[in-house]
Order: structure tokens, then sequence, then C-alpha cells
């Protein structure tokens, strides 16, 4: 167990690396610096303002210290746009608001899903087995940026229940309806799993033993069929992460929340480089370390994975 | 019964076996007689047929041009822009005044075209790549699928929006963009298929009569990988599009005159307070139809060619 979780760890570190360089090189390959304008800058300003920024280093130096920056000092350096702030400034005022609902997200889909998923195998060719289905085909064609403007047509606009959009400190009647816009297909995806896991697992020879025991049927549920059912689920979980926090983007744009996705958008209209970068080694390392703890979690409990 | 058939017993067996191939079916065949038996594959298959016609033919009969800029309607789009047949806007117009009906066309034409590249990159890089690891095995084996599960673990729709910021937004990169990150899970599915043919016994006779491995993993895997490929090559072109529309909804992706679904939804969803539902709901029904239509003509395939399912 301990030589997998170094070896996994051995294989995150250089992807988290390989990462910083694709960012380091695209950017240094991009045309243009920084500090172009319409109307050129004298050069002695240009001069000090590279300088400032250590643009004037060589090619080398400016990527070993950039890397040196972000391994050791979690530090992505200044924002080229928002000239008074740091790109961790930016982040430090984006991500927390992003976290909020990216977690209630990921708890909705993974709640309703793994409920309605199980619920649909247990009373399996019932309607509620016929609406999960029908559920989870519907949502498959409705991504977060097609959900999003149907729920604000609905709740806002129609219905008047619900604002469409803004923040206010995270404030319940703000969060829902990204949470839903945001939930819904890795929802739908994540009930399709388990209903085709628990199918499987309730067919399996010790689940019979277990009802020949005259086990309660929810014990059997509960105590034997759910382990086995959350593998594929839990495997699951690496791309539904990813999905989420590419979703969340649009979701920042969408609602207007203020989360790190706007800043990432405004930023690649501004050509602001810097920040583009540090949400994406950000959203890079999260996502590496996500992954890692899902294996672990799964070597943990997935007897049959013996490392 | 005797020990000393009648020698006319294993001539009619033969006749029997002749008789039994001339009639013996193929795989297509009987793959295309179970997809004709799904219905929902089969109204999936009608339903894109239909949206192709549409793309492709449906600029015939729109009476603008998709950049026609009707200045009048400008501000006055939700009393005089309304969908109706007798002003030719059958799907109403767009803010600045342009015909939905040919937008819609065009965008659609758009979306279905960067599917189809992205899914044939996936199919041409992907198979090649996934069956070369999976015949070499070994430490080639290890290296190429490593050096795909990093690249998996990338959050690629930052690197592509990043990518399309350094080298300006245009189709064509849109394109690479797209193409780069469409292979992986098919590399990871053409492996792991390449993993059970290479034990058989035909690439065996292949190897020992010393044909090269290249053409071994051409002419012999590769086409016995062909409907498990076309299977998640139909599957991977609604994740093209909505990858795309993605992208175009942010304003990122598809830059104007061009348009695509997902640059269409986006601004039927910024103007829909102003009572213009219809630049939403077009646009939103052809986007759905579409994901609909694949989506069921993938799972009408799957269950057709995937062996598992026998």
């Amino acid at each position: 167990m301990l030589n997998y979780v170094l070896r996994r760890v051995a294989i995150a570190i250089p992807t988290i690396l390989l990462l910083v360089v694709i960012s380091f090189v695209l950017m240094y390959a991009a045309p243009g610096g920084p500090f172009n304008s319409e109307r050129p800058l004298p050069a002695q300003v240009m001069a000090n303002i590279e300088a400032r920024y250590g643009l004037d280093q060589p090619y080398w130096k400016q990527m070993a210290t950039y890397i040196w920056n972000v391994v050791v000092h979690f530090d992505f350096g200044p924002s080229f746009q928002y000239r008074d702030r740091t790109v961790n400034d930016v982040i430090a005022q984006g991500f927390p608001v992003t976290l909020t609902y990216g977690f209630w997200s990921f708890i909705v889909a993974l709640v309703v899903g793994v409920a309605l998923g199980a619920a649909a195998a247990i009373r399996h060719n019932s309607w509620l087995d016929y609406l999960a289905v029908g559920i989870s085909i519907g949502a498959q064609v409705l991504p977060n940026f097609v959900m999003a403007p149907i729920l604000v047509l609905i709740f806002t606009l129609w219905l008047g229940w619900l604002p469409g959009g803004g923040w206010q400190g995270g404030q319940i009647e703000y969060i829902i309806l990204p949470v839903i816009a945001l939930s819904t297909s890795y929802m739908a995806s994540i009930a399709r799993i388990t209903r085709s896991s628990m199918l499987e697992v309730l067919n399996a020879g010790f689940i019979r033993t277990a009802r020949a025991k005259g086990l309660p049927t929810r014990r059997i549920i509960w105590t034997h069929a759910m382990k086995p059912t959350m593998l594929p689920v839990l495997s699951y979980l690496g791309p539904a992460f990813v999905g989420m926090i590419t979703g969340s983007v649009i979701i920042d744009v969408f609602f207007s929340t203020g989360g790190i996705g706007q800043f990432f958008v405004n930023s690649a209209f501004n050509r602001d480089y810097s920040v583009i970068m540090g949400i994406t080694i950000l959203v890079g390392v999260l996502t590496v370390t996500f992954n890692l703890v899902v294996d672990l979690l799964y070597a943990w409990i997935d007897p049959k994975i013996r490392y | 019964m005797s020990l000393n058939p009648d020698p006319g017993t294993a001539d009619r067996l033969l006749d029997a076996q002749a008789a039994a191939d001339v009639k013996g079916r193929s795989l297509w065949k009987d793959a295309r007689q179970r997809f004709m038996r799904n219905r929902a594959a089969l109204a999936g298959l009608v339903a894109l047929v239909l949206i192709c016609i549409f793309a492709f033919f449906g600029g015939f009969i729109a009476q603008y041009e998709p950049d026609y800029v009707d200045f009048s309607l400008i501000g006055a789009n939700a009393s005089q822009g309304v969908p109706s047949i007798e002003t030719g806007h059958y799907f109403g117009t767009d803010s600045s005044g342009r015909d939905l009906y040919a937008r819609t066309v065009q965008g659609t034409r758009i979306s279905l075209l960067v599917g189809i590249v992205g899914a044939g990159v996936a199919v041409i890089v992907g198979t090649l790549y996934g069956a070369i690891a999976g015949y070499k095995g070994g430490r080639t084996d290890g290296a190429m699928m490593r050096t795909v599960d990093i690249l998996m673990s990338v959050p690629y729709m930052f690197v592509l929006i990043l990518m399309l910021v350094i080298f300006g937004r245009s189709i064509l990169m849109l394109f690479i963009g797209i193409g780069l990150i469409s292979w992986l899970d098919m590399s990871r599915i053409a492996r792991g298929q390449t993993l059970t043919i290479k034990g058989k016994e035909f690439v065996e006779a292949a190897h020992a009569t010393g044909v090269r491995p290249m053409t071994i993993i051409l002419r012999h895997i590769v086409p016995n990988l062909l409907g498990l490929v076309i299977v998640y090559a139909t599957l991977l072109v609604p994740q093209m599009i909505i990858t795309e529309s993605f992208i175009s909804f942010l304003g990122l992706g598809i830059q104007e005159p061009n348009t695509s679904l997902g640059a269409l939804i986006s601004n039927g969803a910024s103007n829909m307070q102003y009572g213009v539902i219809w630049q939403l709901a077009f646009p939103l029904f052809f986007f759905v139809v579409t994901l609909f239509a694949f989506f069921f003509v993938g799972d009408g395939l799957r269950d057709a060619l995937d062996p598992k399912d026998r």
C-alpha cells in the first residue's frame, strides 16, 4: 500500500510540473508583451517596467524564477491587468466563492445521484426506475450552460422566486440556482452509474445468501450492497470533479458570482497571462490532488486491489 | 448407429455446411439488423439525417444571408422580429437584426463540423496510438499510457482557453485544441481491445510468417477494432459539440460573423429578459435534439456492435 501511495505521488508531481512548464512556454510563445499598447511607452519607462516584472531576464531564468516562486512560495506573481493586485489576491478573492457553491454542487450530485440510482435499482422496473432512467437520459443533453439559462428563465423571469445572479456574501437564495445548474448533469451520471452497479451487485451470490439468511432488506442494502456499489461511483468522482471545476467557469460568468471563473474569462479577454496561468495551475493542482485522493480511497476500499 | 457410417453421410454433412455457409450472416449484417430493431436508435438516426439536411441545405430556403443586418429591427426586436412566415424570418431575428433561421442553420453546421472533426481526430490518432501501445507492450506501452494518464489529468478546458487566448481565437485553433484532447479516451479503449486481439491465432500466424509489426497493426488489428471505435466515435461527437459550445458560450470560441449553437444559446440567454424568447428557444432546440440523436444512435450502435452484450 505504501509503495502504491509513493508511486501515485511520483506520477502526480511531474504532472503538475509539466502543467507549469506548458503554461509558461505557451505564455512565452505569445506574440507581444503584456505592456504593448497602441501608444508605445518611452523606452526608458518600458525598460523600468520590464525590470520590475523581471521580463528583461533571459528566457530560462524567467521560467526558473516562475517555477521556483510557484512551487516554493505558492506565489503566482503580479497581475498584468489589475496593476495593484497580485494573482494570489485575485485567487484569494474569487476562490472561496467558487469553493462554496462547488462544494454544495458536489454534495448534491453525489447524495441525490446515489439515492436516485439506488432507489431505481432496488425498485427495478417500477415507475421510480423509469423516472430515474428518464431523468438521467434527459440530463445528458443539459450541460451547465444549457441548464443555467433555463433555470433563470423559469425561476427568475417567470416565477420570480430566486435571484438570477449575484452573490451577496453567499446567501442561500443566491446559491440555489448555481448549485442546481452545476450539479444536474453529474447527478444524472452518478444516478446512472449507481443504478447499473447496484443492479449487478443485487444479483450477486452474497446478496442471495444474505436474503436466504433472512436479513432485513434495509440491512442487506446498507451493510452488504452499498460498499461494492460505490466502487464504480468512486472512480467517476475524479472526472466529475474536473467537470464541475470547469463548469464553474460558466456558472461564475452567467450568474456573476465573482468566483475565479469570472476572473479567468475576463483575463482571457484582457490577455492577462499571469492570472490565466495562475488559475490554470491552481485548477491543475486541485485536479491532480483530488484524483490522487480518489485513487487511494479506491485502493483502500476495494480489497481486490493489492499493490 | 454403426461405427462405419456410409460414405454418403460425410457428403451430406458437407452439403449442409455449404448451405449454412451460403446463408451465413456477416458481423456487420447482424449488427445492422440489431440496430434496425432498436426503435430509439432508429429515431435518433432519422433525427440526425434531418438535422444534417437542415444544416447543409437549410440555407437554400433562408430569405436572408446570415450576416445581413436589418437596422430597422434593432431595438424593435420584440415587436417586429417575431418568428413568422410572412416576413421570411422563420425563427425571428436576433438582437442585431439578423435572420435567426439563417444563423441557426450556420450554427448547427459549424457545431456538427466541430463534433465530426474532433471525433475524426480521435478515431485516427487515438486508435493508432492505442493499437501501437497495446501491440508493443512492455516499457513502450507503459510510457505511452502514462503519458495519456498525465494528459488526462490536466484540466484541458483551461489549457484550451489559454491556447485560444495566446494564439488568437479562430476556428482553426479551436479544431486543433479540441483535436488535441479528444483522442485520449479513444487510445485507452483501443489499447484495451488490442490486448485481447493480440493473443489471437491470426496475429500469431502473421507474426510467424514474418509480417512487419506496423503491417500487423494496420491490417490485422485496426480492422478488428473498428466496431468499438465506431461506437465510441459516435458517442464522442456530442461531447465535442458540448466542448465547443461551452467555449463559444463564454465568447472565446467561434467568432463573428461565424457562429455555433453555443454562441447562439449564449446570445439568446443574454437577451431572454427582453421578451425575445425565440432567440434562446430555437438554438436550444437544435442543440438538444442533435445531442439526443447522437446519444441514441451511439447507444444503439453499442448494443448492435459491442461483443460483450451478445
